[in-house]
């Protein structure tokens, strides 16, 4: 038995930080992929706003329908800007020499961002923006200072600038912002469109995490009893050893 | 039927083969908890090659399809998502095994005489398998992939006056790039696993010429009946088929939970910056090996004295291959009279568990800033250097404290627990 503990704990032991640090004052987000409405409503400003500029180019728009319950209809008349076929990549209409002059940069593809950012970056990146005449855009984010990107969802959130206690440096928990024009959404309904977004793209990331945790529960059913099988297999064999 | 076998045996040694490897291999009958990780590695080996194989009908070894045709075979490809986790999880749990299977060894001595064979056949093993794991781990053409290879291979231009020459000629270009990646697919499809397939084959081989070692670390043939059967020996099958199937079944739940629920364990099997594609342009913040790499990482970053000559740099290596080089030697650096931890002084207890402490605590440095404090006390690099020292103490030290050590009178007889 102490040896068994001994062992547990060096399995253990090197799992007990996160390896993949960095992050800092990240605002969390609750991600819940059985939440359909939400991804649905997530993909519509995905599609509509996001997929502009941006390609998720691993994506193809009729496995998003499917597995987010999209009609065909929906999809192809609401949905599909920039592509023919449901079959098709989603691939932005805005040509790459087009965003390197209007940018500076390509941006960057969408299809893993929750997986190499994580979610809560998403959601905070996108819920920090603000007014700042320095910038080229005339937009900046607390999150990601001096990002090429403007912001794309200011209708919604408002105007807004930014002052930062302290030593004046850009940072998530000194940040105070003014509010210069309110936009459509309350902050409230702008937090959970953005929620709503970041778990959209949680499931673009990976859309076998629909399906990943419901078979594995079967799988560790399945697992639990063939252990007794086997426990017991072993035992019965065992007898005459002891 | 015995018709049939009696054909097969008069042109292939079936039946014999069976016997002496199976029904009639006498195991000690004492055999532990830790005994399981022989069997559970070949285990993950057969699944490795056969996930391996799955995924090759999908994967382009080209550096502008590599990192696409891994996102298809996530996504697109039907149980793609699933082989491909089986895969990834699979090398990581590949080394926790294989960890825990030389720990065993250390533990009871299975390193010693007869056995150095095995052990040294074992270390080549292990030498391959980081190998394996490293060609592997560009494959994604991630932005871990990319840099993590370009500073292992840069390791090798620490050499004087042929190292950038010899990185090079392993890239086969100035930089990691598409010539980089096709020879680490054939290295990693083709030349390891027909190397590791053969030491495995050998490794067996030389086990069951001298038998196992046990918990006891005694030889059973010593006390044989009248049929020249080891007493305290039971049939390899059905004795330990069956228990092995037990260790089988609990080593699936465990992995296949990795699988299904936490397949990137938290950056640690599957790392946040390689859902980038490389970029030759953009680093990582921080590059880091994958975790079974790391206690070697931790060990070349302690050597910071610039002072040396040829560099830190230079040392580093040298210190990395040094502390992969002392395992080929350990059969000889273990003087004492006793093989098992259960019959040994105090010395080798503590020394055994402070190495083991040591190599996690150097796993884990290697995976964090060496400039930061993440323990107490010290900066990362001070308790690498700490790491490093304990690390050779425990083999260089050995043949002093093996010997000194006042150790406990072995029994005749296996013991039960």
């Amino acid at each position: 038995m102490k040896r068994l503990i001994i062992s547990a704990v060096m399995l253990l032991l090197p799992l007990s930080t996160n390896a993949g640090g960095g992050g800092g004052h990240l605002d969390t987000v609750y991600i819940n992929l059985s939440d359909k409405a939400s991804l649905q409503r997530g993909a519509r400003t995905f599609v509509n706003y996001c997929l502009s500029c941006h390609n998720a180019a691993f994506m193809r728009y009729g496995r998003m329908a499917e597995d987010l319950g999209i009609s065909q209809e929906l999809l192809k008349n609401e949905m599909m800007f920039a592509a023919d076929k449901p079959g098709d990549l989603m691939i932005t209409a805005m040509p790459t020499e087009g965003s390197k002059a209007w940018f500076g940069v390509v941006p960057p593809d969408l299809s893993l961002t929750a997986r190499s950012r994580g979610a809560d970056w998403i959601y905070t990146y996108l819920r920090h923006f603000y007014l700042d005449g320095s910038t080229a855009t005339g937009w900046n984010n607390t999150l990601f200072p001096n990002v090429a990107m403007p912001h794309v969802l200011y209708r919604w959130q408002g105007y807004r600038s930014a002052t930062f206690k302290g030593d004046g440096v850009a940072d998530i928990s000194s940040v105070q912002y003014q509010n210069l024009a309110p936009g459509t959404l309350s902050s409230a309904d702008y937090d959970s469109a953005i929620r709503d977004l970041t778990n959209f793209m949680v499931y673009l990331a990976e859309p076998a995490k629909l399906v990943r945790y419901r078979i594995g529960i079967w799988v560790m059913m399945f697992m639990v009893v063939f252990i007794m099988l086997t426990y017991l297999l072993k035992k019965e064999y065992w007898r005459d050893v002891h | 039927m015995s018709k049939f076998m009696t054909w097969i045996d008069e042109r292939f040694p079936l039946t014999k083969v069976w016997q002496e490897h199976m029904a009639q291999y006498y195991a000690p009958k004492n055999f532990n908890f830790w005994y399981y990780f022989g069997s559970l590695a070949l285990l993950v080996l057969v699944l490795q090659i056969v996930t391996g194989i799955l995924l090759t009908m999908h994967y382009k070894p080209d550096s502008t399809l590599a990192f696409a045709s891994v996102e298809y075979i996530m996504r697109d490809v039907p149980g793609g998502w699933f082989i491909r986790y089986l895969h990834s999880v699979g090398s990581s749990m590949f080394f926790v095994i294989v960890y825990l299977h030389m720990f065993r060894g250390l533990m009871y001595g299975s390193h010693r005489e007869p056995r150095e064979l095995i052990w040294l056949i074992g270390v080549v093993i292990y030498v391959a398998l980081m190998a394996e794991a490293f060609f592997g781990y560009l494959l994604p053409w991630g932005n871990m992939s990319y840099w993590g290879a370009q500073v292992i291979i840069s390791l090798f231009g620490a050499i004087p006056w042929i190292g950038e020459a010899l990185a090079e000629w392993i890239r086969g270009d100035f930089v990691i790039s598409d010539a980089t990646l096709n020879r680490f697919f054939a290295f990693h499809v083709i030349l390891l696993p027909l190397l590791l397939a053969a030491l495995v084959y050998l490794h067996i081989v030389a086990l069951h010429k001298v038998g196992s070692n046990n918990p006891d670390g005694i030889e059973i043939k010593k006390n044989k009946d009248k049929d020249g059967k080891p007493l305290d020996g039971i049939p390899f099958h059905p004795y330990y088929t069956v228990k092995d199937v037990f260790g089988v079944a609990v080593l699936m739940m465990v992995y296949l939970a990795i699988v299904f629920f936490v397949p990137e364990l938290d950056g640690w099997f599957l790392e946040k910056d390689n859902f980038v594609p490389a970029d030759i342009l953009q680093t990582p913040p921080d590059i880091v090996p994958l975790w079974y790499l790391t206690p070697y990482y931790s060990i070349l970053r302690a050597v910071t004295f610039e002072w040396l000559p040829g560099g830190a740099k230079l040392w580093g290596v040298l210190a990395m291959g040094f502390a992969i080089v002392l395992l080929f030697f350990l059969p000889w650096l273990d003087r004492s009279p006793v093989k098992s931890i259960r019959y040994r002084g105090w010395m080798f207890k503590t020394m055994l568990m402070l190495f083991a402490v040591n190599f996690v605590m150097l796993g884990y440095l290697g995976t964090v800033n060496p400039g930061h404090v993440d323990l107490i006390w010290f900066k990362n690099v001070t308790w690498a250097q700490i790491g490093l020292v304990v690390y050779f103490a425990f083999f260089l030290l050995m043949p002093i404290y093996t010997k000194l050590d006042r150790n406990k009178p072995e029994p005749d007889r296996v013991t039960d627990k």
